[in-house]
Order: C-alpha cells, then structure tokens, then sequence
C-alpha cells in the first residue's frame, strides 16, 4: 500500500537544519531537511550512527528546536513555538517511545501509564493500553520485575495511551534482542493499524524497513533516498 | 607515577568544583571543631597563667580588725606559703554628672607597688607613688563605663568623709574578673568598681593603722585548702573573723569558672553536631561520585585491578579531598579561634590571651574526618565492586521500588502517580531518608538553642524582680542597726515604703554536708519581698523554722522536717539548729530564708536590721539617691531597675552574637541538608524527570515530584528539630544549672516559630535553587544516554 498524495500532511519541513557546538568542535547535524509526514502512515528513518535520524525526530517531537528553516505539525509551528507551547505539544499531541524505555521507577506498569494518562484530555484506560500491548498479566509489577521486552511493551502502553496523533520511536528495538525486538515492534504495528496514528521509527537496522509504509533514508544530516514499500511485511517476517 | 595514579590526579581536577565542595564541607565541620576546642583551651590555660603569674591567692579570709602581728602567726601554719594583710573597705563614689548610687569596693595596696599577692596588672597610666594619700588605680571597666582616665578625678565617701580621688592608673585584677557587687546578681560596671589607694590613708581613715581586715594566702603545693581554712578560722575568730575561703568559692573566679563550664558544653554540642553534618554530606556526596563511576569501576576490574587495589584508588581520592578540606579547616579553625579568644580576653577582662592549640584535637579532628569519609567510600565503592565487571558495563537496572505502607493500608487511591513517586522514592532509601531528615531536625533544634537562652533569662528576671524582689532599692548598712533607722529612712520625701531585713554570713550543715551562704531575716507579711512556691504563688513564712531556697535543699539533701545546723560567721559565731518547714522556687542565688525576729532572737540581739528593701516615688528618686548618699550608715545601695538594665545591655550584644551563630550555623546546616539532598536526587533522577519533560509534564509538574520530597521531608523534620531543640535546651538548662543561678526551661512560642521559620526559609532557598536548575533539563541527552 503507498501513499498518495491526498492524504493530509502531518508534518511539513522545510530547509531544516541544526548545528550544535559539542567540545571544541561544531557538528552540523541536519544539513538542510525537506520532508512531509502524512496522516496514519508507518515510517521508518534509516541511517548509520550520526546521520542525524535522532536529531530530526527531537525536533519533530518538540524536544529540540532547529537552527533554521521551519517545521510544521498540523498547524502549529513548532520553530516558533515557546517552552510552554511545547510542553502543551508534547502533552496533547505526542507519545514517544525510548531506546532504554525511560519507565519511572518507582510506579508500577499501570501507574507508568496513569501519569500520563491523568494529564491528558481524551486517554483510553491504562488497562486497555496494557491489554494492547499483551500485558494485561503484569500491570502491578514495577520496571524491576519486567524484562526488558516488558518494559519496552509498557512504553509503548504509555505513549499510545493518551491517543496520541503522532508516535515517535527512537531506536525502540536498539536494547533488546531479536525475538523480544519483534514482540515490541508487533505491538507497534498493531497500534499503528488499529488506532490510524501517524508513526515514526528511526533505527539503523536496516531489517526494520520491511514493515514500514515509507523508508527515509539519511545521511550526514541530509535525506538520501525515499522509497514507499509496496507492501508491509508482519514483524514476524523480517530479520536481521 | 603510575597510570591509575595519573588517572586519580586527572579526575581530580577534573571534579574539582565538586571536590571543592566536599572538601568545603569538612572545612567547616573541622573548623567549628578546632575553633571552639582551642578557644576553650585558651581560656582555660590564659586563666591559669593569670593566677600564676599575678600571684592569686589559694585561701581568703576578711574580718573585723586585728593587729599586724597576727599575720606572723598565720605565716607558720604548716602549708602556707605568702600572707597578704590588707585594708578593704566599701565606699560611696561620686562620678561628676552621674546621680545614681554608686558603691566602690576600695582595696589598700602597698606603696608604688602592685601588692604581693592579687596583683593588679596595669593596663594604662602609673602605679601609686609613695606618700600620695590621693592617688587611685580604678578598675578598667568602671573607668570605661564612664570614660575615665588617669588624671580625671572622682569623690569617695570614705568612712562619712568625702574625699577627692585621682586617678593615676587604670588595672585589671585576677580577683575581680567577674565584678559584681555584694548583693547584686549581675555585674554592672557603672554603679559598682573596684578601687585601690595606698594602705596608710586607708586604715588611718578606718582606724587601722597597724591593724587589718582583710588576709589573702597562698599555699605551698599539696596543702589542702580546707585544713588552712580550719586553722585561719580559729585564728581569726576573736577578731570577728567571717569565715574564710578557698579560691574555688572566691566569687570572680567562681563565676568564671561556671561561665567556662558553660562555654565547655557548648564547644562540645556544636561541633558534634556539624561534624555529623558534614559526615552526612560527605557520604551522600561520595556515594553519589562512587556511583557515578560505576562504569569506571567495572572497566578497571576488567583490566585485571583486585577489588582492593579498585577500593584503595578511590580512598585515596577521597582522602586528598578530605586532607585538603582538613588543611583549610584548621588554618581557618585557628584563625578563628584567634578571633574568638580575642573577644573572650576583652569580654572577661584578661590582660592577655595564650592561644592554645593541644595536638589531641587536630588529631581528633584528622581521626573523626578522614574515618567517616573512608567508611562511607567504603561503602559506596563495595556496591560498584561486588557486580561482576560486565554487568557493571551495561546500564543500571531499574531501581527496585514497591508500595509503601500508607498505599499498603489502603490509601493508594487517595495519591496521584506523582505523589506515589514522592511517597515510594522516600520509603525506598529509609536509612537515607531519616539522615536527610535527621540533619533538617538537628538544624531547627540548634537554633531553638539561641532564643532559649533570651527566653529564660527575660523568665529568670521577671520571677525574681517583679514577683519575688519588688523594690526599687535596697540600703546595705555598714553594720547591723536598730530597726528604729527605718522610721528614718521613711522619714525621707519619696519613700514610700521600707521593709527591714537582717542578714548574716554562715555556713549550713545537714549531715556531712556543707553550704556557706548568708542567711537572711525578713519580715513575714512583706510585701516587697516574696517567697513563691513552685507554682509562684507567695509563701506564708511561719513564725519558727527556715525556708530554704530549693537548690540550696538539694545540693543539702535535706527536707521540710529536717533540722539544719547553722554555723553563724559574725558576732560570736554561735551555732544553731532549725527546723526546715519548706523550700522556695529562686532562680538567682540559694539562701536560708527565717522571720527577722526569730533570727534576732536566735543571735540573742536586739531588733537589729542589716539593710532596708523600699518603695521609691520616681518622681524623687535623685533626691532619695542624694540622700541615701548623705547617711554614713548606708554602705551601698543597689537600684535593681538599673542593675537589670544594664545587665541587658551587656548582656544583650552576647546573645544577640549567641543567636546570630546558631541562626547562621541552623541555615548553614539545614540549607547544606536539603540543598545536597536535592541536588543528588536531581543527578540519580535527572532522567526519570527529564523523560517525565518529554511525555509533557510541565517544569512545575516535575518539581513537584522532586520539591514535594523536600516540602515532605521538611515537615516531618520540623516537629523532630522542636523535640530536639526541647531536648538541647533542657540539656543546656541542666548543665548550666549551679548554686548562683539555675537556668529555667522556658520556650516562648517564638522559640518554636523562628526555628521553623528559619528552616522553611532555607528549605525555600534551595527549593528555588533546584526550580532553577530544572529548566536546564537536558530531555535530549538524557533519552540517549544509558546513565
């Protein structure tokens, strides 16, 4: 399935790029990005270690702002956009999923989600998010007891938990080993059909591809290749 | 140098605000420590020195009149080493534009000489010349009360004759540190000082040329004091001898030697205190270093380093902290110390201050420093040691949390997830928790010390002079009178009302145990002087029997019921026994308290008074003081509104520096807690905070979950600090308990409020601190970073 250009454009950026200074020497991270993201589409960005995947998905997730050019997400501009105004962004619009999961300690799998849940406008229930994600056995039990597949599947839980209208992924199978790395990429996936949320996964493990609607490639801060996948393959077909 | 050695110099430098802070913190634990220690020390030795130095007597004794050739006598009692006669008198003063009563104690010195014992040490001007009948030295704090200096002069009533003074010297004395008139309770430098002229017009003026009534000994090394007290007792006593007594009763070096025990508890509270303070930050601190080198650690076992080799590497470190902080710590200690022993020479009037520094207490400060850094390296570096090294590579696992007791019970719906997080986080590390809180407890508990002491004394002046003491004046006679004088001291305008009291000199026994006081004759029904009763309500004194001022029953042991031996020391010393009916509540002083009649009738005399407490008219009081001054039987009078006054004033500057220190000591140490607390919370939670950012939570959301743990923590620590400080005070009150005055233990609800006040201050203070170091959040890093 490809897609066209009557769907409507999530995210629109245009002439995007970020330098930073790191030690005594100046990294250009983006080198001048143009890219539209489209309303329910499964996108993975693929690229080596430094081609500046993460730094275009904070930018997106309104994390980081860019040094120029200017980034859309539906109509709010996010260049221009205040602290507050991002906080609010990340709060109504945005779930994100981590390399290292970044589950809160202290609370358990359900209260993992309700912290977030109990901050957003139109949430589905905690148990339900869990229930998507296959651990609806596990809800009491706190990140020390779940594996790292579990705490990966639980992240998932809290970011789709607050529906959300984009999901952003970075590296969520970087931690895991292959058979638990397609268990979480599952539950991805099933998200992503099930509740139509626009989502982006950047990984530089090329076998993810297959399951993606569109492949962007980068390197050195710059888009190389787009291509859209004919067809998706299921998690459980891809390897690598 | 080998490579891990280069390695311990690198990361040094390159933790060097971090480890200036730690060291920091051991600064001012060892500092504290050695300032107070040494000055202390200092006091105690420059005392000594002073004695030694200016020949102090061991033994003192004053009596009637007796003629030169005894003191012959008394220098062939067996341990006796010197014997100084003197003439020793108290006078009426008249300073040129100042009203009020002033008694001087006027002492007789030999010719151009600072005497043979007692002797005076010249702080300016000269001594007395020989043959110059009017020449004094003055006592240096009289003479700073009211500006006076060699060459100014001054009047003395001298037995009834005015006589005018110079001054040609001004001194200090070992034997009059403390300079409190006979009567008053606190010192009060402008109506009271001490005098010194020349020995012939002094005992020509009181009839005692070629006699004395005064006699100060010293002692050969090894002889006890009370065998030569014995000895000079039966000596004296056909010379109307008032009983001698030792050095440790004299009462300057008494009071000072109250004071310096005072001194003594304090110097060991405070710097206990911030010496576990500062341990506790030091292990915190360390702890949070150690963990963050975890990965460091695992690389160095990878390498093929033994565990011990791993753990000396980093004691090491800590150490060149530790011996760093110790280096500053006692330069600054000593400095301060200096300081500090400087103020204390001024404060107590000693001609010079020996700063002493003993190495026991450097080296307890390197021992107490250097052992809890290293246990609390130790304990923080065997967590990295015991994983294996690849474990350690990868990144922490998720700390283990669960539900905490109150969720446990069933509370766990009434708490929303951040709350949860605050409540769990608390509960998890519970040893660490109750340290945090503990040093938050000891910081308010320190600073209710500070109020405490103006609280009890503002109690201690008001039951005793407004309850108990309610005149405006007492008249000391120069010896016991007709109670008719009182007709007519009432006699002069302004004088409302006056109560006779008789008082005499004597020593009270029960059983094997002694006390010299005076005991005092007062009218039953009088309304100028009260007894109260432990509730404060006045006392009925029966017509027979004594009533003893509780401290004095305690240190007697004796009861209502008992009979009290007393060994009278004026007149003919008779000794009598009576019964003991009750005991008073007094703060000031311990006395024996019978109706004035009952003791004239004991003495076999007739109705004799000692001195008069009045009732004066303020609209007349000059004229009273002018005529109080005029009546040669009024040998000093002490005006209580401005001895309490002044007492104030002197008073007021000590406390006011007391409670500045422990004020600025309580929000050092409860910023130093809560400040470092949270800091290490923010590095061990950055991430969960920062990951709490990127799902939305706004910057007053996340400080919640990190300041709710302070405000949590604050609050529990506050009723435990009150506790504390309760504890502290009462600690404080008992130590500084002793026979010339007791301390009450009284906190005034503002006690209680400044302290929490102060705590909730600095807890605020760093709660701003940590808001502000949250915006620099970095959600970027943090979500790719293993930790």
């Amino acid at each position: 399935m490809s897609q066209s250009d009557n769907k409507n454009v999530v995210f629109h950026a245009e002439g995007l790029t970020k330098t930073y200074q790191m030690g005594e020497v100046q990294v250009h991270a983006l080198r001048g990005i143009d890219l539209d993201l489209y309303q329910g589409e499964l996108v993975v960005m693929l690229g080596p270690s430094g081609s500046g995947k993460s730094t275009l998905l904070n930018i997106l997730g309104g994390l980081d702002s860019a040094t120029s050019g200017n980034v859309t997400y539906m109509d709010h501009n996010l260049v221009m956009a205040s602290e507050k105004e991002l906080t609010e962004y990340r709060r109504y619009h945005v779930g994100f999923v981590f390399q290292f999961y970044n589950l809160i300690p202290s609370l358990t799998a359900l209260e993992n989600i309700a912290v977030v849940t109990e901050i957003s406008r139109n949430p589905m229930k905690p148990e339900d998010a869990l229930a998507l994600v296959g651990l609806s056995e596990r809800l009491h039990h706190f990140p020390a007891q779940l594996s790292g597949g579990e705490q990966q599947r639980v992240a998932i839980a809290r970011a789709i938990a607050k529906n959300p209208d984009v999901l952003l992924c970075d590296e969520p199978t970087g931690a895991l080993d292959s058979k638990t790395g397609i268990v979480v990429l599952e539950a991805l996936q099933r998200v992503n059909e099930e509740m139509g949320t626009t989502t982006a996964v950047i990984t530089h493990n090329a076998g993810i591809a297959m399951m993606a609607d569109r492949v962007i490639h980068l390197a050195d801060g710059k888009i190389t290749e787009v291509h859209s996948n004919e067809s998706r393959l299921r998690p459980k077909e891809l390897t690598w | 140098m080998r490579a891990i050695d280069i390695k311990l110099w690198r990361e040094l430098w390159g933790m060097r605000m971090q480890a200036l802070a730690i060291a920091l913190v051991i600064v001012s634990g060892v500092s504290i420590f050695i300032m107070s220690l040494s000055t202390l020390d200092s006091l105690y030795e420059s005392r000594e020195v002073y004695y030694r130095n200016h020949h102090f007597a061991h033994v003192f004794a004053s009596l009637k009149r007796a003629p030169l050739s005894l003191a012959k006598h008394i220098e062939e009692i067996p341990g006796v080493d010197k014997v100084e006669t003197r003439v020793v008198a108290l006078v009426n003063i008249d300073v040129m534009g100042f009203p009020d009563p002033v008694t001087g104690h006027l002492l007789s010195l030999p010719d151009n000489s600072r005497g043979l014992l007692n002797q005076v040490y010249l702080h300016n001007g000269r001594l007395i010349e020989p043959g110059q009948d009017n020449e004094i030295l003055l006592s240096k704090e009289f003479a700073n009360a009211h500006g006076l200096k060699p060459g100014d002069k001054l009047r003395a009533t001298i037995n009834g004759r005015s006589k005018k003074l110079t001054i040609v010297g001004i001194t200090l004395s070992p034997e009059f540190i403390y300079q409190i008139a006979p009567g008053a309770l606190f010192p009060d430098y402008k109506r009271y000082g001490v005098l010194w002229m020349a020995r012939k017009p002094l005992a020509t003026a009181y009839d005692m040329d070629g006699a004395f009534n005064d006699v100060t000994l010293t002692l050969s090394k090894g002889t006890n004091p009370e065998d030569i007290i014995d000895r000079l007792d039966d000596m004296l006593k056909s010379y109307g001898g008032k009983g001698a007594y030792a050095r440790k009763d004299q009462f300057s070096n008494r009071f000072l030697s109250e004071e310096l025990k005072q001194q003594e508890t304090i110097a060991t509270i405070f710097p206990v205190i911030f010496f576990g303070v500062a341990a506790f930050l030091l292990n915190v601190v360390i702890s949070r270093l150690i963990s963050l080198e975890r990965e460091q650690i695992a690389g160095l076992k990878a390498f093929g380093y033994s565990d011990l080799a791993v753990g000396l590497h980093y004691i090491k470190l800590v150490l060149m902290i530790v011996g760093l902080g110790l280096i500053g710590g006692l330069f600054l200690g000593i400095w301060l110390g200096k300081g500090l022993s400087n103020i204390y020479m001024v404060f107590y009037s000693l001609p010079f201050m020996l700063y002493t520094l003993k190495p026991q207490v450097i080296l307890a400060a390197a021992f107490i420093s250097m052992g809890v850094s290293v246990i609390g390296t130790l304990y923080a570096v065997r967590g990295a040691i015991k994983l294996p090294p690849a474990q350690a590579m990868r990144p922490e696992p998720p700390a283990v949390y669960r539900a905490t007791l109150l969720e446990r019970l069933g509370l766990q719906s009434r708490f929303s997830q951040p709350t949860r997080m605050i409540l769990r986080h608390v509960e998890r590390r519970p040893f660490k928790t109750m340290l945090t809180t503990l040093g938050i407890a000891m910081a308010c508990g320190i600073m209710m010390t500070g109020s405490f002491q103006e609280s009890a004394i503002d109690y201690m002046v008001e039951v005793q002079y407004s309850m108990s003491q309610r005149e405006d004046l007492i008249a000391n006679f120069t010896e016991p009178t007709s109670d008719r004088s009182l007709y007519s001291l009432q006699g002069i305008q302004g004088i409302e009302h006056a109560e006779g009291f008789r008082s005499v000199p004597a020593r009270l026994r029960f059983e094997h145990r002694f006390y010299r006081t005076s005991v005092e004759g007062i009218e039953p029904n009088g309304d100028l002087l009260r007894l109260l009763d432990t509730e404060l309500r006045p006392i009925q004194l029966p017509d027979n029997g004594v009533i003893l001022t509780d401290y004095l029953a305690e240190i007697l042991h004796i009861q209502p019921g008992d009979r009290l031996t007393i060994e009278v020391l004026e007149g003919n010393r008779p000794t009598l026994e009576v019964q003991v009916v009750g005991t008073t509540k007094q703060y000031l002083g311990v006395t024996a308290y019978l109706q004035r009649r009952a003791l004239n009738q004991l003495l076999k005399e007739g109705n004799a008074i000692s001195g008069a407490y009045l009732r004066v008219d303020k609209r007349y009081e000059d004229t009273v003081y002018a005529k109080l001054k005029e009546m040669p039987r009024v040998a000093g009078v002490i005006i209580h509104d401005t001895a309490i006054q002044a007492f104030y004033d002197t008073l007021a500057e000590t406390i006011l520096f007391y409670t500045f220190i422990t004020t600025l000591l309580g929000a050092t140490i409860s910023f130093g807690v809560v400040y470092n607390s949270m800091r290490i919370a923010l590095s061990e939670r950055n991430r969960e905070l920062a990951s709490l950012r990127v799902l939305g939570f706004t910057r007053g959301e996340v400080a919640y979950i990190l300041l709710g743990e302070l405000a949590l923590l604050t609050l529990i620590a506050i009723p435990i600090g009150l506790t504390i400080g309760y504890g502290l005070c009462a600690y404080m009150a008992f130590e500084f308990d002793t026979d010339l005055y007791r301390i009450p233990l009284v906190l005034g609800q503002n006690a209680y409020a400044f302290a929490a006040t102060v705590v909730i201050v600095s807890a605020l203070v760093s709660g701003y601190m940590i808001w502000r170091n949250l915006a620099h959040l970095d959600m970027v890093a943090v979500l790719k970073s293993k930790e």
